[in-house]
Formats: C-alpha cells, structure tokens, sequence
C-alpha cells in the first residue's frame, strides 16, 4: 500500500498552466514544484499538446521549491518541446535553483532502460529446459563432490596426513548430536504414542490389540526411529552446515584459506560430515527408545498392557536384527545430510540472497536423498531377505 | 539537557551523547552541530566511533544518553510515524553501498519512490535514469545487479538511491574508502557538485584527508570520547596529540601542502 508521507504534502500546491500567443506557447510553472507533486504534474504534462512548430517558453520564475525531482521534469518538459518541433526560447528558474537545472542538464540522461519483462509461454519452456540442464549439472557436480569427499573421509581416517582434527569432530558431535537431543526426543516419543494409538485402535477390532507392540517394535526399529532422526537432523545440521560454510564463503574466509594452502575439504567438510556419521546413529537409538517409551505409555493408557507384559511381547517381535537394520542406514544418512549441507554451502556466491536459497535448497535435497536411500535400503533388504 | 530546540540553521544539534557497548565507553557527553549546507567531516582514530554516531543520528542505534535533534525535532522520543517522516529527510551512503542484491540499480532506486510516492512506471524509471546519470554512471548501469558492479560502481549507485528523495541532509560513511585516487578524487568533486546544486548538508565519516580537504567545510575529530570541531587549518594548530599526528604525519602534509 502506497501511503504518501507527512513531509511529501506541500505548503504551496504546484501549478502548471499554459498560455498560448499565437505561435508561442508558454507554460507557466509555479508552487513548490518537489517530489511529492512529481505523480500529478507528470501526469498534467503528458497530456499537454506540445504540437506545433512555433515558439516555446518555459516560465519557472514563480516555482517556490524546487527538488531534482522537478527539475527534471521541467527539463523533460523542455526535450519533448524540441522533439515536437518547437524552439524553447528559455527556461526560466529562480537564481538560486540554476545550479540545479545545470547540473541535471549536463548529467547525460538517456532513455531509461526498460526493464526486461518475463514473456509468458516461451519463457515457460525456457525456464524449463533451464531448470533441467541446471538439475543434471547439479548431480554431476554433486556426484564429483561425493568422490571427493570420500577419498578425502577415507584418508582422514586410515592414513592421516595430519592427525585427525579432533577438537572440530567434536565440536560437530556436540553442535549436530547433544543439542538436537530435547527436540528429537520430544517427537519420537509422540511418535511412538501416535503409532501405538492408532495400531491399537485397528487391530482391536480383531482382538488382536496385543499385536500393537510388534508393529510398534518393527516400524520404529525398522523405519521410522531413523527416518525421524535424519529429517529433524537434515533440518537442523545440514541448513546449518550450508548457511556457516555460505558465510564463510560471503566473508572471503573460504579464498583465504586457499591462498593460506589449506584443504578446504580436510578443514570444513571431513569435520563435519564425519561428526554426523558418529552422532546420528546415537542419535537413532535414544530415538528408537524413547518411541517405544511413547509407545509403551500409550499401550498402557489405551490396552492396559503393563509394562512387564509389553517387553515380554517386544522380546518376542523382534530380534536384534531388526534394531541393527535401522541402525545401519544411519551413517549412510549422516553422509548424505552432511555432503549436500557442505556442498550448497560451498556453491554460495557472494551475495546474502545465495546463502537463504542454497540453505532452503539443500534442506530439501537432503531430506529428498535420505528417503531416496531409505527406499533403495528396503529393496537391497527384500533381495538380501533380512 | 533538554534544553530548547536548536535555531534553523542548524541541521543536526547532538548534545550529551553517551554511547557505550558494556563498560567500554564510546562517546561521552558528546557535543555536536552541523549546520544547514555544510559538508562535516568526521574524523578519528578506529574504534573511536564514528560510526556509533552516524548510526545515532540516523536511529540505527538507540545512545545511552544525551539529545539529538535532526532538523529542530528530537529524535529521543520519536514515535516510529514522526521517525519515519524525518528518515525523507536524509539520505545514507553505507560504506559498501549496501544495494539490496536482488534487484537493479534502478529497482534499487525506485525502492523509497514505490513507497512513498504514487509515481507512474515510466517516470520512476525517468527518475532512476536521472540519478543515475547525476551520480555520473553510464546508463546502461540501470539494469544491472549489484554484484556485476565494481566497488566505486556500487558506492555511486548507492549515493544515487540515498539521492532517490531529494534528501536534504546526507550521510556519507567512508565514501572514498575501496577506492583508487582517481576515482576517489571523481567522487569528492560528484559529492562537492551535488552538495552545491542540491543544496544539501553533508555529514561524512571518512580517513581520507585528500577528501577532506577537497570536499569539507568543517572537521569534527573525535579525541578522548569527545569531539573537536574546526577547519581544518585551525585543527592543524591544535595541541591535541593525535590531531597533530593525524595532520602533520606524512600523508597528511602531503596532502595539506600541495
């Protein structure tokens, strides 16, 4: 909403008239000819008949107040003069704003340019095709970053150049890990009081409520105690990941330590995504327990199924196998979470709107990745029949 | 010290400024005016704040004390309407320029008219090729993003967006700092011509003595948490010790004695 300001109202309305001599037109401007008129009086200037190949004059010698804003108006007002044909005798301005007039006169205005314009359905296709090529690009792009840093974690680990820089992997484990503890598992315990309610609603109407344990047991062992985990870390570490190392790269501190000789790869990237791969299957097993908490809680409000009674039945549903299927996807999340987080983050140019777009971005392709793997892990299980 | 209203032709009247971050102690019961068409030049050492007081003057930051008046009106207890009408009435060049990156130069420019005027399309981008052309960058500056922009691109792109209202009082912090002589010396003289034509008060945080001397009328120096204020020949007499070293140190007769 347009709201005009205190100090854009005037004291003496702009007047513009024009008079007409014969072959000479004259218009007359007076009042305080500033910006906060500029809307009116350009709208009343354009609609002047300007034709004819007679004289012109331009009367600014009663004008109050004049801004640049004015000016150039009076200015345009004096090209599109000439342009129609006319001779513009003078334009005439209290002494004190000649400077002014001057100064607008000899700045070389030109034509504004006009702003290109998106064009409908072409550019429909257009963006398109762009967004397709920058797609395959950008998995190209990713996929040599995952070679990289491959080689880059396996030498971090068995043959050290250096030795391991501890205090940063620590650092992450507490930054992606420790802290992310209260807020995963609040969820995963109402996790597990969503999935017990509604499996004992159903299997009640086969008298088989007892059964809720095994398909808690299962599911979140299985599946859900580690999707949660590397979502709600997808979240909140690899945004990170992506909007520190973007800052970095908006300060110039990634150039620097280029030129310094430092890997960026060995300093910012193994640190992290190492770190990750160590906190997030800690992480899945306190989420694991704490969704059989919720669900153990919820069987006893819902089934008034004991909790000695609940872990004879889990003991039964599952087996070690199961909790070690959903542990093992773990690390290979962390790597994914913890490869895109760095990746975008390392694509940041130098401008602020980069690094929000680049966070959003890898947020989304993590979380993307990580089902993508969960899926492929399902089938690699089926054919392994686990 | 709530005294009365500064005279007319004084632009900005600080007077018992404290700034503080903590302990530290950046301004005490600072005294300052600016008068109406003026170029001020502030100097100092780093770290002595010259920015805290550009930045209170213009309501970026709240001082712990003291009264600032901006054109006669007290900027303490403003509320946020009266506030906003006063921010018209200044113009700010942040040392980088500080363009919103995803828009033009123009779109940049247009940003205050959009809000605060019902301009037509076409005589906004008038306007925008106007100021732009004023600040002396070439036309086709207008479609352009910040990032494709060389450093002294962007800092006159900026002068033209804080130009955008016909302000008649600017703050230019650090104006020909990232710059090369030459183009250093091009902005003093667009900043001297501007400030003639446009009638305006200039109130300039710079290092550059060269600028000084080209563009200012008075200098305020900011020694021992307080502020000098004086041309700089009277300045050049003061017994102050940094101030001496400030003016008779190499670059600085250098730049005095040509």
């Amino acid at each position: 909403m347009r709201n005009v300001a205190p100090n854009l109202r005037v004291e003496d309305a702009a007047t513009l008239t024009t008079e007409r001599y014969g072959a000479l037109l004259r218009i007359v401007a007076a009042g305080d000819w500033v910006i906060g008129e500029a809307p009116r009086l350009d709208a009343e200037l354009r609609r002047l008949d300007l034709r004819g190949d007679g004289e012109a004059e331009i009367d600014g010698s009663k004008i109050g107040l004049l801004d640049s804003a004015g000016a150039w108006l009076l200015l345009r007002t004096h090209r599109d003069l000439e342009a129609a044909g006319r001779h513009v005798r003078h334009l005439s301005v209290p002494t004190v704003y000649k400077p002014l007039i001057e100064t607008i006169n000899n700045a070389d205005v030109c034509q504004p340019h006009p702003h290109p314009r998106s064009g409908g359905f072409t550019d429909f296709f257009v963006r398109i095709g762009k967004g397709t090529v920058d797609v395959l690009k950008q998995g190209y792009a990713l996929l040599s970053f995952l070679g990289q840093i491959t080689v880059e974690t396996f030498e971090a680990v068995f043959a050290p150049r250096r030795e391991l820089p501890f205090p940063a992997l620590v650092t992450q484990i507490e930054a992606t890990g420790l802290t992310a503890l209260p807020i995963l598992g609040l969820l995963s315990f109402l996790l597990g009081v969503v999935i017990a309610y509604q499996g004992a609603d159903q299997l009640r109407r086969f008298g088989a409520e007892i059964f809720t344990i095994n398909l808690l047991g299962v599911s979140i062992l299985r599946e859900i105690g580690v999707l949660i985990t590397a979502i709600i870390v997808a979240g909140r570490s690899g945004s990170a990941f992506t909007a520190s190392i973007g800052s970095m790269r908006v300060n110039e501190e990634i150039d620097a330590m280029q030129t310094i000789g430092l890997n960026v790869a060995e300093v910012l990237v193994v640190p992290r995504v190492l770190g990750l791969m160590i906190a997030l299957p800690l992480l899945t097993f306190y989420a694991d327990v704490m969704a059989m908490l919720g669900g153990a809680l919820m069987c006893y409000a819902d089934l008034n199924i004991t909790f000695p009674v609940f872990m004879r039945q889990l003991e039964g549903a599952i087996s070690l196998s199961t909790l070690w299927v959903g542990l093992v996807k773990a690390p290979v999340f962390a790597f994914m979470i913890g490869l895109v987080g760095c990746f975008e983050g390392l694509r940041v140019e130098r401008n602020a709107e980069s690094v929000g777009k680049l966070t959003t971005r890898s947020v989304v392709e993590s979380i993307f990745l990580v089902i993508v793997c969960d899926a492929a892990f399902s089938i690699l299980f089926s054919v392994l029949e686990v | 010290m709530a005294d009365a209203a500064p005279p007319d032709d004084v632009a900005i009247r600080i007077r018992g400024l404290v700034n503080a971050f903590g302990t530290k102690v950046i301004h005490d019961h600072l005294d300052l005016d600016v008068k109406r068409g003026e170029v001020l030049g502030v100097v100092g050492g780093s770290g002595t704040g010259k920015s805290v007081l550009m930045r209170s003057i213009v309501g970026l930051s709240r001082p712990r004390e003291g009264d600032i008046w901006v054109f006669g009106e007290n900027t303490r207890d403003m509320d946020a309407r009266a506030m906003r009408s006063l921010q018209l009435r200044w113009g700010v060049l942040f040392q980088e320029g500080a363009l919103f990156s995803s828009m033009t130069v123009a779109q940049n420019i247009q940003v205050p008219l959009r809000r605060y005027t019902a301009m037509s399309e076409s005589l906004m981008d008038e306007i925008a090729a106007m100021k732009i052309a004023l600040v002396g960058l070439p036309d086709d500056t207008a479609t352009k993003y910040p990032a494709e922009l060389s450093g002294g691109m962007k800092k006159r792109a900026g002068l033209a967006r804080a130009l955008a209202m016909d302000p008649e009082l600017l703050f230019l912090d650090e104006p020909t700092a990232g710059l090369d002589p030459i183009s250093a010396t091009h902005f003093d003289e667009l900043v001297r011509d501007l400030q003639k034509s446009l009638n305006l008060t200039v109130f300039m945080v710079t290092h550059d003595i060269d600028t000084l001397r080209a563009t200012t009328d008075r200098i305020a120096v900011l020694v021992n948490k307080k502020i000098k204020v004086g041309t700089i020949h009277a300045l050049r007499h003061d017994p102050d010790p940094w101030i001496q070293e400030y003016f008779a140190g190499v670059r600085g007769r250098a730049a005095l004695d040509t």
